[in-house]
């Protein structure tokens, strides 16, 4: 039995996954919880393409303010990507036209069990001491961050301090101040 | 007696049954029954206020975004929120859009295959089928080859065998009345709706993030609008909104109207059938100045008795003595009895299932049958959906309905009077829809002159953090869905729902009759009605169609002792 959760599912997925039956003549591997590798391997964070604002530590803050204007993670939002596994950052919606994050709400996890019932949509996850892109939901668990912690942890590690000092300076069209502001350093 | 049981009613959203007296073959009585639920009251119960839209929302994917707005109208009312201007109008876009592909979706896939003969249109002439394309429309898709493939397709699908979608049909009844090359025609235009009805939805991608369940906002809308930023709504994505609208007028004005006109002629005895109640209700919607002002929505706001066109009565959500609920025949339970009728605010959701352990035979017409609680107005059974919208804003003198409404009376030469019918309601809905694309693009002309003068705020902070909220409050909020009017009540308490309900079109239309006896929407319309073959219900379905039933389709079925049950057999 292929578990194809959502609410609702991608309506390209549903039709990936009928597809690679009757095309491939076989079934999709499928994870612990008998969803389809194929879309269900990665976190919407770990492929979302705002991921970097995340790592830099650059959030909006309050709906429709300066950041959310320029796109930044929407994790103080109540963004649920770190904890859902989905195939939204990349298939997207309709025809690849968008998905939630895109649009500037975030996730609310509406693949994973009982979503519903994780905390107000609105109240942020506690920070991820980071799980790493090659995790799967087998070795990670069925952790659904429940019991959130409010505040945001400082996970920015001195890469990702660097990186937001970069971004900033690009936008306010400033030379890097230091050879240690430069990428790859 | 036994009555005549149809159950499950196909081709719409949910689960319904109908029974119906049958006497020398005329419909003297009939039940409505809805008979699955959910409990989302029940499940809101305790939540963020601001969550709720989430959940309402997913009350239905066939109409989906009607219960994330009234929703968040619902908070905003309780709090005093107004959303700015270019929220008003995403908001608009998005309803628009949800207008068009419903009611698309309604009459070819629906409601079609009613009026439709499918196996008809395999002795169709291609040719002939061409000519008659042409001369009704302007639509490119309308070659003799063109019409012989999609005839041959349907000649190889239903030489399979396996009829699938079409199966179970009632074709060849004598109730049909389309020669061949308009069956043709229209099976020709179900296929391409097929595919149509996947593009307009991607403005809920665009401004929401996905469809179905786009996502809304209490205090706006949560997209940004940014011309100078990739990564916010652009350009690029305006532009692909802007596409999107005019796609969506061209098939709905060169392949849905032209259908309906050219389809409609051939059964104008059905201008006299399925009329029933004479009373109408709409809340109106598609404000211009704000929600708080009904007198520049679009759709007007307001209720006509007895079919009296010169007298509008206003409308008002939050007066108790306006709407009730009542339990006579509903599988439910009220602390004052089961003859009691309560305002939303004081709304109560107690399942009290008392009908027969399925399977079974009838239903017990005499005690509670349905799932749907009754609601009235000042006492009235009223209809709702795009009937009562047209004669509700034709009565006030809104001039755009009254241009479209008596163009299309005058092309079928047929009084106002054929209104109040099925073919009326029909003909009501593919109207609406030639002015809902017209009042899209400007409601994206107007967002898009926003834009020029740099309006670019899409939320209203002010009340979004509960620590700015009174101890108690209370909304309403209103809304007008494709089928009809739609209301969500709430109480907060401390910041946390204390009650809500929902009042939903199909539950004014399809619900089981009140303590008085008085019949709802679908089971007066259905008396009188005559079957041509009591064995193939077509004209039940063909009235039952017409309002577009939604449901909405349950996830949970409580047995009687209240415990929850895991699976559902299906009869």
């Amino acid at each position: 039995m292929i578990n194809v959760p959502g609410c609702p599912p991608i309506a390209d997925v549903m039709t990936g996954v009928v597809t690679h039956v009757l095309v491939l003549g076989r079934g999709p591997e499928l994870d612990g919880l008998g969803r389809p590798r194929e879309f269900y391997s990665r976190r919407v964070h770990d492929t979302c393409y705002r991921r970097a604002y995340y790592d830099a530590g650059l959030f909006v803050e309050s709906w429709d303010d300066e950041k959310a204007r320029k796109g930044y993670c929407l994790y103080k939002m109540g963004c649920r990507g770190p904890v859902t596994y989905n195939a939204c950052s990349v298939t997207k919606w309709n025809g690849g036209v968008s998905y939630p994050i895109q649009s500037g709400h975030g996730c609310i996890g509406c693949s994973e069990a009982g979503f519903w019932d994780n905390e107000p949509f609105y109240q942020h996850l506690a920070s991820f001491p980071g799980f790493g892109i090659e995790n799967t939901a087998d070795s990670i668990g069925t952790v659904l961050g429940v019991g959130a912690v409010a505040g945001v942890a400082a996970h920015a590690i001195t890469t990702n301090i660097r990186k937001k000092n970069l971004i900033e300076q690009e936008r306010s069209g400033d030379e890097p101040t230091s050879k240690r502001d430069e990428p790859g350093t | 007696m036994a009555r005549m049981v149809v159950d499950p009613i196909t081709r719409i959203e949910g689960h319904l049954r109908i029974e119906a007296v049958v006497e020398n073959g005329t419909i003297t009585d009939a039940y409505s029954s809805g008979t699955m639920v959910r409990g989302f009251e029940k499940i809101l119960k305790g939540r963020d206020p601001r969550d709720a839209w989430a959940f309402t929302e997913r009350a239905c994917g066939v109409c989906t975004t009607v219960h994330a707005l009234a929703s968040v109208r619902t908070v905003e009312d309780a709090l005093g929120i107004s959303v700015p201007k270019n929220a008003e109008l995403i908001r608009n876009l998005m309803f628009c859009t949800q207008y068009a592909q419903d009611h698309v979706v309604h009459f070819y896939h629906l409601h079609a295959l009613d009026w439709v003969d499918v196996v008809s249109a395999l002795s169709a002439d291609p040719q002939k089928t061409a000519q008659i394309a042409t001369s009704i429309s302007p639509w490119p898709k309308s070659s003799p080859k063109y019409f012989g493939a999609v005839q041959q397709r349907l000649k190889t699908f239903v030489e399979s065998g396996q009829l699938g979608i079409f199966a179970n049909g009632y074709w060849g009844n004598p109730s049909y009345k389309l020669p061949p090359e308009v069956n043709l025609l229209a099976v020709a235009h179900y296929l391409e709706a097929l595919e149509w009805q996947r593009e307009i939805v991607k403005t809920h991608a665009i401004f929401g993030g996905k469809n179905p369940h786009p996502n809304y906002l209490v205090g706006g809308v949560p997209c940004s609008i940014n011309p100078d930023e990739v990564n916010a709504i652009n350009m690029d994505r305006l532009n692909y909104v802007g596409s999107l609208i005019k796609q969506a007028t061209a098939f709905v004005e060169q392949v849905y109207l032209p259908d309906l006109m050219a389809i409609a002629p051939f059964y104008t005895d059905w201008a006299a059938i399925g009329g029933g109640l004479k009373n109408y209700l709409a809340y109106g919607d598609l404000p211009t100045r704000g929600y708080n002002q009904p007198d520049y929505f679009k759709f007007a706001r307001g209720a006509i008795l007895d079919r009296n066109l010169n007298e509008v009565h206003p409308v008002n959500g939050r007066d108790a003595a306006e709407i009730q609920e009542y339990i006579a025949h509903s599988w439910y339970k009220y602390t004052a009895g089961d003859s009691a009728g309560l305002h939303p605010f004081a709304g109560e959701t107690e399942f009290d299932y008392t009908g027969p352990t399925p399977p079974y035979e009838q239903l017990n017409v005499d005690g509670k049958y349905s799932w749907l609680k009754t609601p009235r107005w000042k006492g009235h059974a009223m209809e709702v959906g795009p009937l009562a919208r047209l004669l509700v804003s034709y009565a006030k003198g809104n001039t755009d309905v009254k241009e479209v409404v008596n163009e299309a009376l005058a092309k079928l030469n047929v009084p106002v009077t054929a209104l109040f019918s099925t073919l009326g309601r029909t003909a009501a809905r593919g109207l609406e829809t030639r002015l809902i694309v017209h009042w899209m693009q400007g409601f994206f002309d107007e967002l898009m002159g926003q834009i020029k003068v740099g309006e670019l705020s899409t939320f209203t902070r002010d009340k979004w953090e509960p620590s700015t909220w009174p101890a108690t409050a209370e909304g309403v909020g209103l809304s007008e869905a494709p089928r009809g009017a739609l209301a969500h009540w709430i109480r907060i308490k401390d910041g946390k729902i204390d009650n809500y309900q929902l009042v939903v079109p199909s539950t004014w239309n399809a619900s089981p009759r009140d303590g008085k006896g008085q019949r709802s929407a679908y089971e007066e319309s259905l008396v009188g009605t005559h079957l041509a073959n009591p064995d193939q219900p077509l004209e039940i379905l063909r009235t039952v169609h017409s309002f577009d039933p939604c449901i909405a389709c349950a996830v949970h079925l409580y047995d009687p002792d209240g415990k929850h049950l895991h699976q559902v057999k299906v009869l």
